[in-house]
């Protein structure tokens, strides 16, 4: 459960509150990026970013080889399928804050 | 099963591994009292039961499983206590996937939910904050689990209950923290390890700095790894270096994601909604200092410990287990009386069977190859 899974950063859904919509594995979620903005990176220049997402936080931001080779990894492991199986479930009803319409 | 030579780069994995087999040499210890590594990190555990990396090494060293699966080291009580609350009529229990089939002394919250209890599960905190915004006249509770990796997403979310207002939300608090586990383990009569693989998501939160003491205090090594296969042979290869040079040490295999510093975010939010507990229950080891954290008063209303009655009874694991002696690496999964026969991954005895990261449910999954094969196996490599 602590592995997190690598997504992309497709939307910046609420700057000021820091939530955002993250795309793995052809699934879209909303999740909180306050971990990984500061006064240097702020939420708007999120967008674009690789990041390692655990349970609905971004932890960290990677760079996009370090995501392929880690979903690479999960979807070994068997992980990956169930973590965005899991997505998926939760995604059908927009999380805290978002509206995804 | 898949090997690690099988893996994006062979000839790296097997030009490490001669590398590892060389160090062993000079370091000189024999089979029968082999350098034990422990991986404090259940994704580790899950990595090198899948790719086979143990079948590389020779059997001079040896890895010992490490107890860094939240969902494994959760006694029997804690869980008895998730299903009391989730029994009550006003209660929406929400809990990650992992938690669900860990045996309580009555019940899992899995069967709990087929008798009727209302319990969810969810991918996030966020998403049980959801369910208290979307179902006013319930009480929600969040069940929170985990290291430092996931409690500062569970910190985070008590802070979003507050700002947004939302009083019908509470978290049943069971973060543990790695440091204080990791002093048990080192403080434990008989103790023979040699070093160990730091967690690598733990310390993108924590940051490299409070494994000092392991070196400095311990005088054992601690290589933060992170989790493809080659990190692992790396980081292995980085605590036996430090071995042969006499050189105690933390370091950081996995810096593209883990920063000296941790998450200063993520810290300050664990810091701003949790404290220390005087004592935290583990399966299997026991009580240990210190090792898990509660909400702070200020945030008292938000936690379900001090909302709603909570049983807390300690109950004992049952008899047949052997969950503490495999989590303490006195004995090998195998070597449990009920391994593979009472105690499968459908049908869990004990919580090392639940979770994918928990040392049994790998054993199972990879390792029931007779163990002359695996030794054939080895001689194959050494030889190629
Ligand atoms: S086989 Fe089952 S009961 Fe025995 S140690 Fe493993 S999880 Fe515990």
């Amino acid at each position: 459960m602590c592995l997190g899974i690598p997504g992309r950063i497709v939307e910046i859904s609420d700057a000021a509150q820091k939530l955002a919509v993250v795309e793995v594995g052809g699934v879209r979620r909303a999740i909180n990026i306050a971990f990984i903005v500061d006064e240097a990176h702020p939420a708007q220049a999120c967008l674009g970013d690789w990041v390692l997402v655990h349970v609905g936080f971004a932890m960290s931001r990677i760079d996009e080889e370090e995501a392929a080779r880690t979903l690479e990894l999960l979807t070994q492991l068997g992980e990956a399928q169930a973590e965005i199986e899991a997505m998926r479930q939760s995604a059908a009803e927009p999380a805290v804050g978002t509206r995804l319409s | 099963m898949k090997h690690v030579d099988e893996f994006r780069d062979p000839a790296k994995a097997r030009a490490l591994a001669a590398e590892i087999r060389q160090l062993a040499r000079q370091i000189g210890r024999g089979p029968d009292n082999p350098l034990l590594v422990m991986e404090v990190c259940g994704g580790h555990t899950h990595a090198i039961f899948r790719y086979g990396i143990q079948q590389l090494l020779p059997d001079t060293i040896e890895f010992v499983h490490g107890p860094g699966c939240p969902v494994c080291v959760l006694p029997m009580g804690r869980v008895d206590d998730c299903v009391a609350l989730a029994e009550r009529p006003e209660v929406i229990f929400t809990t990650f996937g992992d938690a669900m089939r860990v045996p309580g002394s009555r019940k899992s919250l899995l069967k709990a939910k087929a008798e009727g209890a209302d319990v969810r599960m969810v991918y996030s905190p966020l998403d049980a904050l959801q369910l208290a915004r979307d179902n006013p006249g319930r009480e929600v509770i969040f069940f929170g689990l985990g290291f430092e990796t996931t409690m500062p997403s569970t910190a985070m979310t008590v802070l979003e209950a507050k700002r947004q207002g939302i009083d019908n939300f509470s978290l049943f608090c069971n973060h543990i923290t790695i440091i204080p586990t990791i002093k048990a383990i080192l403080d434990s009569p008989g103790m023979q390890l040699d070093g160990f693989l730091g967690p690598g998501h733990v310390s993108m939160v924590i940051g490299t700095a409070p494994y000092q003491f392991i070196a400095q205090h311990y005088r054992k090594p601690l290589v933060v790894a992170g989790f493809e296969p080659l990190d692992v042979l790396q980081s292995l290869w980085m605590v036996l270096r430090q071995i042969v040079d006499g050189r105690c040490e933390i370091e950081n295999q996995y810096g593209r994601i883990v920063p000296e510093h941790g998450n200063e975010v993520a810290l300050r939010s664990v810091q701003e909604v949790f404290e220390l507990r005087e004592f935290f229950e583990w399966r299997g080891l026991g009580s240990i200092d210190h090792s898990g954290v509660r909400v702070r008063e200020a945030y008292a209303q938000y936690d379900a410990e001090r909302k709603f009655p909570v049983p807390n009874l300690k109950i004992a694991d049952p008899k047949s287990c052997q969950c503490g002696e495999v989590l303490k690496g006195a004995i090998k999964p195998r070597d449990c009386k009920v391994f593979g026969t009472a105690c499968t991954p459908q049908t869990p005895l004990g919580s090392l069977m639940v979770s994918s990261e928990g040392a049994c449910a790998a054993y199972y999954q990879y390792a029931r190859i007779d163990t002359s094969r695996l030794r054939e196996d080895r001689q194959d490599k050494v030889s190629a």
